[in-house]
């Protein structure tokens, strides 16, 4: 899991790997034209060779180190190993809890009682489209370095600017996955149901609209981690004892460790889109039982 | 005419609950201030900096002042070179990711391929678009580098190919570049219905045809919008860059990192500059993008 | 003179028949519906006379000339989907022209056409618009000019009105019979609309599980079902089990009530179904010389008419109407009442209907 040049993928790509929200209509059955099928099988194998041919660079790299496998053996006693993809992951977990905090209850009230103000809201959750990491935590640098609000001159204030700038990252994939998730269940119905059943706002939003979120949560989420643990970039800057600038730094001073290290980050991309794959699945089920009602 | 000056004035009763203030504001404020603190603030201060006059010192009267001279210095060889040549690259890969990222997805939606692997090819895509920055730098070098493995393929072929120049850069994009591609356009693709295939081939239009007057224009807006977004996601992309070529590739993201790790540029102001010219092109790259893409809505609706 | 024939027409999916040996022969001009539930195959043999399947085994002629194995796009037939699949990105006009511009033809002549259908259809000023700019009958309007344009040589619709709205179907079915007559086109026009069906059509065929059921005019298919499956399906119908009693005089009880039948059934099973229409039967003894006695289940008002749901016996039940008139006074649920039918209003049909099944899918049909 790496961080990706623009903060990961775009909102459209979202729907696309985990199909989690949307019950995508079903796709008519297509005739096959076997002439020039040949054609479509080059394209194919060109793709699947740049696909899987760095990667097998990669592993050969890593097994000229004597013995075999020691490069990987290396990493994982590698203390700092541990403790940098560690750190990561409590970020990014952190980064998902405030994610979630700020986007449902914004994305539900938005569709219950502010229609109006539906276009801003998703034209503000694009603008980390439009501000790359790198300008973005140039902003953050530039901002709060300084009084009023110091932060990043402690360790704890970068780790919150850190945390923050991952939220703002993150808004994209929350918002458009929550929003999609808000428009499957009929918040209006869900609310006035609820409260005629005496629920206050709090107990509608934890016992009602987030447990009826958790598949698109959960896609967004995944997208979330993907992005955030292996994130390089902003975590430079921000001088912290992240995954992503622990790679870099192995990758400038050892010889075979950094290509196991690739590897390993590969295979935890890999996890993480098979995991929102697999919800994707999931989900498309759990709506067509919803649906039968 | 004559009976308006009896008729009360419509809607005079209703405009006063629009003007009492909604208490339901309240509900998005957390997220707004959130963005206010962490998104648009860090903008804006890059915003305003890049028109003050940061060139003399902080004692001196003219500090601080408003000028165009950022702006201006941003024609400096060095700092424009660096925009062409992120330029160059974003439409290079955006381009070649895009098209080849189409064929792909055609291939496995409408080439007759088996089934399994299209949802291969998806997942492929899902995990190669978010394979980017160091590692994919590091192993773009294990492959390519100098002692890389296919190398000596390489060179036996009568080729070569240096790891730290723009070819490898843009190799190195294409293996995030076209995955995205295949992932934002197969659904475009299943858009394209069979019965548009079928009432074409109906009136007696031949496949060149029907791909001349109905596929290709209905494909079009979302071709060209993710072609676009390519280039956004390659223009703002800077952990690749930098751990492949070490920085001393010439690119804007190249040029607000050494700015940044402090070593070049010694007026802040110009930095900004450069920050919000890149900004300003990431703009006007995704409102392209958005309109494409809503156009393509509507027609596939 | 026949115009469009099918001889023998099979598909098979893997093992299973989509269509089994289907023969039909219609008249140049003729109005043909293909009837029946999903799945029946009907849209299957729509689809090979439009060349967009091939049948496994049969041969379609259009005009005397043999054109099984032609590709669609040179077979001169106009189709219009169910989900008007206009092209999205093309206004109207280009729509309409499509189909002249591939051919090649001028662009005045292209013009003039399209000028000619725009004002057939009623739509003479929507020829700019693009389709999502206007409503489903509007869309379907310009299908039909569409698929006209090209003159075909037969004229094909795929459901073509159930996208649509209760009211917009009727209007729109009587505009497009009448500018089938109009044009003089052989149509084949698929529905699972038995009002659709029966109203439009010069001959109705009733397909099940791939098979033709009975092929003719409305009024036979209406008066004269040939298989129970045909009875249920075409119009509402009350499906009794009988015992025969005597076959000759084709005496028969229904729930322990003696009635007659039509005819004397010519098969030789104890058990058989009696097929009787609502509108036949009256609540009383004026009826008919058929009388049974039965309990008032259910009554339901239906506008112009009063349904009146009956049970009798054990197990078998029927419906009744009457003509809604202020002087009507309806029964009340539980009354006991008799009801009378001549004999010549029943239809007997051979073995145990499995009208549950029938009806089942029928009514899941709409």
């Amino acid at each position: 899991m790496t961080g990706t040049p623009l903060g990961g993928r775009f909102p459209d790509a979202v729907d696309s790997v985990a199909s989690a929200v949307v019950p995508r209509p079903v796709v008519p059955a297509r005739r096959p034209r076997h002439l020039g099928s040949l054609v479509w099988w080059i394209v194919f194998a060109i793709g699947f060779l740049y696909f899987f041919l760095p990667l097998l660079g990669t592993f050969a790299f890593s097994m000229r180190s004597q013995p075999l496998f020691s490069a990987y053996a290396v990493v994982v006693d590698d203390p700092q190993f541990a403790e940098s993809l560690f750190y990561s992951f409590l970020v990014g977990i952190i980064t998902i809890v405030v994610s979630t905090i700020l986007i449902v209850p914004t994305a539900f009230w938005v569709r219950l009682r502010l229609p109006r103000l539906r276009p801003y809201i998703e034209f503000i959750t694009l603008l980390p489209f439009v501000i790359p990491p790198i300008i973005l935590v140039f902003g953050l640098l530039r901002s709060y370095s300084g009084d009023p609000f110091p932060l990043a001159g402690t360790d704890f204030g970068s780790n919150v600017l850190l945390v923050a700038a991952y939220v703002v990252l993150s808004f994209p994939y929350m918002y458009r996955a929550v929003d999609t998730g808000l428009r499957a269940i009929d918040v209006r119905s869900l609310t006035e149901a609820s409260q005629s059943l005496g629920a206050s706002w709090f107990t509608l939003l934890v016992r009602v609209i987030f447990p009826n979120l958790r598949v698109s949560l959960l896609s967004g989420a995944f997208l979330t981690l993907a992005i955030v643990v292996g994130e390089f970039t902003i975590a430079t800057f921000l001088a912290r004892p992240a995954f992503g600038p622990y790679i870099s730094l192995i990758g400038g001073n050892k010889a075979y460790e950094p290509a196991a290290v690739s590897l390993i980050s590969f295979g935890l991309t890999w996890i993480a889109m098979g995991l929102l794959g697999l919800i994707g699945r999931q989900s498309r089920q759990k709506i067509q039982i919803a649906g039968a009602h | 005419m004559t009976a308006a000056p009896t008729t009360p004035p419509r809607g005079a009763p209703a405009a006063r609950p629009g003007r009492r203030f909604s208490w339901a504001w309240l509900g998005v404020m957390p997220f707004l201030l959130f963005t206010l603190a962490f998104l648009v603030i860090p903008t804006l201060y890059l915003a305003v900096g890049s028109f003050e006059n940061l060139a003399v010192g902080p004692k001196d009267p003219a500090h601080g002042t408003f000028t165009l001279q950022n702006y201006q210095a941003l024609s400096q060889p060095n700092l424009a070179d660096s925009y062409f040549a992120s330029i160059e690259i974003s439409l290079v890969t955006a381009i070649g990711g895009g098209v080849f990222g189409f064929l792909l997805a055609y291939a496995v939606i409408m080439g007759g391929l088996p089934r399994f692997l299209r949802s291969a090819l998806m997942t492929f895509s899902g995990v190669a678009s978010n394979f980017a920055g160091v590692p994919l730098a590091l192993a773009f070098t294990f492959t390519l580098g100098a002692s890389g493995i296919l190398t000596p393929f390489i060179k036996a072929a009568g080729l070569s190919l240096n790891i730290y120049s723009k070819t490898a850069l843009e190799l190195a994009y294409l293996y995030f570049q076209f995955p995205l591609m295949v992932l934002i356009i197969a659904p475009a693709i299943d858009g394209l219905r069979k019965d548009w295939r079928e009432a074409s081939e109906n009136m007696g239009a031949s496949a060149f045809q029907y791909w001349r007057y109905v596929a290709l224009p209905i494909l079009l807006p979302s071709l060209l919008g993710t072609v676009i977004l390519l280039f956004g996601n390659a223009f703002g992309a800077q952990a690749t860059a930098f751990e492949l070529s070490g920085g001393a590739i010439n690119i804007v993201t190249m040029q607000i990192t050494r700015l940044l790790r402090g070593d070049a540029l010694n007026d802040p102001g110009i930095g900004y500059a450069l920050a919000m010219g890149m900004v300003a092109i990431m703009g006007i790259t995704i409102a392209a993008y958005a309109f494409l893409q809503r156009r393509a809505e509507r027609w596939q609706r | 003179m026949t115009y469009l024939t099918l001889t023998g027409i099979q598909k098979q999916f893997g093992t299973t028949y989509a269509v089994h040996d289907f023969n039909l022969s219609a008249e140049k001009g003729e109005f043909v519906s293909f009837l029946g539930p999903s799945g029946c195959g009907k849209t299957t043999t729509l689809r090979m006379i439009a060349g967009f399947e091939q049948p496994t085994a049969g041969t379609i002629s259009i005009g005397g000339t043999d054109v099984t194995h032609r590709p669609a796009n040179r077979r001169n037939v106009g189709m219009v989907f169910q989900s008007y699949a206009l092209f999205p990105n093309m206004t109207v006009a280009d729509n309409i022209g499509f189909g002249l511009k591939v051919r090649k033809r001028p662009k005045d002549q292209i013009r003039k056409r399209v000028d000619e259908l725009l004002g057939l259809i009623n739509l003479p000023d929507k020829g700019g618009r693009y389709p999502y700019q206007l409503s489903g009958g509007q869309q379907q309007r310009i299908a039909l000019a569409r698929a006209l344009a090209i003159e075909p040589d037969v004229l094909l619709l795929d459901e073509p009105l159930s996208a649509l709205d209760a009211k917009i179907r009727v209007a729109l079915r009587k505009e497009i019979r009448s500018i089938q007559r109009q044009f003089g086109i052989t149509t084949v026009y698929v529905t699972h609309d038995q009002e659709e069906a029966l109203s439009l059509s010069d001959r109705v065929v009733v397909m099940s599980e791939g098979r033709i059921e009975q092929i003719g005019p409305p009024p036979e298919i209406y008066n004269f079902p040939a298989t129970p499956f045909v009875a249920s399906f075409v119009g509402t119908l009350n499906l009794l089990q009988a015992s025969v009693v005597d076959r000759a005089t084709a005496r028969l009880t229904v729930a322990g009530q003696e009635i007659r039948g039509s005819r004397p059934g010519d098969g030789d099973s104890e058990r058989v179904t009696v097929a009787l229409r609502p509108e036949a039967i009256e609540l009383g003894e004026a009826g008919g010389s058929n009388r049974l006695h039965g309990t008032v289940e259910d009554v339901s008002f239906l506008g112009s008419i009063v349904r009146t749901r009956v049970r009798i016996g054990d197990r078998e039940q029927l419906s009744f109407d009457q003509f809604n008139d202020p002087s009507l006074t309806a029964s009340t649920i539980g009354d006991t009442i008799t009801v009378s039918f001549p004999p010549e209003a029943t239809l007997v049909l051979e073995g145990r209907a499995s009208s549950d099944a029938v009806i089942e899918q029928a009514i899941a049909e709409g």
